[in-house]
């Protein structure tokens, strides 16, 4: 306990028990700093890797406070990021030739922009870690420079008034920051605007495909299996398997269909609602299995439950990437579950009625 | 990519304007344009409605209705009340963003 007092927890926040990209010490007039590296170890790869894909991300992060990157001193450039150790690893990264100070706000593990949105990154949270860390006392400027994506929590006037500290919203992405400083401090039209290239989308799917197939897939396999096994002799095993599974190929295609294919090919599937681009990509690949006649589902009740149920799924689950793009708004998600949620109970409710038809006419009674 | 048309409730009151550039600094979409030193909007289309000019705006010249595009934060709200955000993270939801 005595060796933690030494430390100031807002200045060295992770006091004696350092994390392998803290590589020491960094001294100046102000106190003592941890230095930290902008280089990437095996692990920042392997933790960047299952923040991506899985829930991991959710426990990724790095305590708030200031940080040293090289040896900055009282003229050094300080940069802004949230507690996500992602974000924290992309700017250390691509500051990795310079000497600067970084100063991390406790966004709760979360992102800048998503933080942002919440307004965590966000005014009162900046002002309050300004004045932790002792900024005036750290460097002589008052110049800060925070991801222009922070500007959605951050009211850059109010923290002048504050703090006395000028912000400057540098650029969306962190790998134009040489260009950014060489340009002094001003971003280049083309540096303001957020992209979205398929690269972008393609790194985001592992999130909308895994948490369906973990939540809701074995729900409805075992709604299928049930369904497709129960006879009037009981729950049929070897049925259940035979004549189910093409129906479980169709729902996971419906999965792939509005978790992966229309993300992956966005601006190339026509119109401009989610929900309309996913129910499109679910029906053409319904009616590509269907048509194939590799997969078992027979009947006109099981075809027609199949091409109404599963192309509304996928547009249901190609809505929710909504949630995951740099261009939709809230006044059109709006507009789009209006018409849509509608029409999804309806689909879910006609299908089941369809299956029951389906089973009735199987087993002879109509 | 542009979203859904004609929906967005952003607003330019340019009488306000006092040409500061703030606005054209932090919208990541260039949906302002700059002209007769005061900002205008180039095409309405590209508002995502993140809130970041409005809440930037010394001068209160623009009006948005901001908020998460997000359908999961909309339905989320339309079950359990609330506004939309990007809270799920703090529920027993650990998969959001």
């Amino acid at each position: 306990m005595k060796m933690l007092k030494m430390f100031n927890t807002d200045t060295m926040p992770y006091g004696t028990l350092t994390p392998n990209w803290i590589t020491g010490m960094h001294t100046t007039d102000a106190g003592s700093f941890h230095r930290i590296t902008g280089i990437w170890s095996f692990a920042d790869y392997i933790g960047q890797i299952r923040a991506r894909v899985s829930s991991y991300r959710m426990r990724y992060n790095v305590k708030p406070g200031i940080y040293a990157l090289g040896a900055p001193d009282e003229s050094s450039l300080v940069f802004v990021t949230a507690n996500y150790k992602l974000s924290f690893d992309i700017l250390r990264r691509e500051l990795k030739n310079m000497s600067a100070w970084i100063l991390v706000l406790d966004t709760a593990g979360i992102n800048v922009w998503c933080a942002a949105g919440k307004g965590t990154f966000g005014t009162a949270e900046l002002i309050s870690r300004i004045t932790l860390a002792g900024l005036e006392k750290i460097i002589t400027h008052k110049r800060i420079i925070l991801p222009q994506l922070g500007a959605v929590g951050v009211r850059a006037f109010e923290v002048r008034k504050a703090t006395g500290f000028r912000i400057f919203f540098g650029p969306v992405s962190a790998r134009d920051i040489p260009g950014y400083l060489e340009n002094n401090l001003k971003a280049t039209t083309e540096m303001r605007r957020i992209r979205f290239s398929m690269f972008d989308r393609l790194v985001l799917t592992p999130m909308e495909i895994n948490p369906v197939m973990v939540k809701r897939f074995p729900v409805f396999a075992l709604a299928v299996l049930i369904v497709f096994g129960l006879q009037p002799e009981g729950i049929i095993f070897h049925k259940a398997i035979s004549e189910g599974w093409g129906t479980l190929v169709l729902g996971f295609t419906s999965v792939i269909a509005g978790a992966f294919v229309t993300p992956l090919l966005l601006p190339f599937v026509p119109f401009r609602a989610f929900s309309v681009k996913g129910w499109l990509v679910g029906l053409i690949m319904t009616l590509a299995f269907l048509l194939s006649g590799v997969i078992p589902v027979n009947g006109n009740f099981l075809v027609s439950a199949s091409f109404l149920f599963f192309p509304a799924a996928s547009s249901y689950i190609a809505l929710q990437f909504t949630g995951s793009t740099t261009f939709t708004g809230i006044s059109g998600v709006k507009k789009e579950l209006k018409f849509a949620l509608p029409l999804y109970i309806s689909a879910a409710g006609i299908s089941v009625l369809l299956i029951i038809m389906h089973k009735l006419t199987e087993w002879g009674i109509i | 990519m542009k979203y859904l048309k004609n929906i967005t409730s952003l607003r330019l009151y340019q009488d306000r304007c006092t040409g500061c550039r703030r606005c054209i600094e932090v919208c990541p979409h260039a949906v302002f344009g700059f002209k007769d030193k005061k900002a205008f909007i180039t095409d309405a289309d590209l508002c995502m409605e993140c809130g970041a000019c409005s809440l930037n705006c010394e001068y209160d010249a623009i009006y948005v209705d901001a908020g998460v595009g997000c359908a999961a934060a909309v339905i989320h709200s339309m079950i359990y009340g609330g506004e939309p955000n990007c809270d799920c993270s703090d529920s027993s939801d650990k998969n959001c963003c």
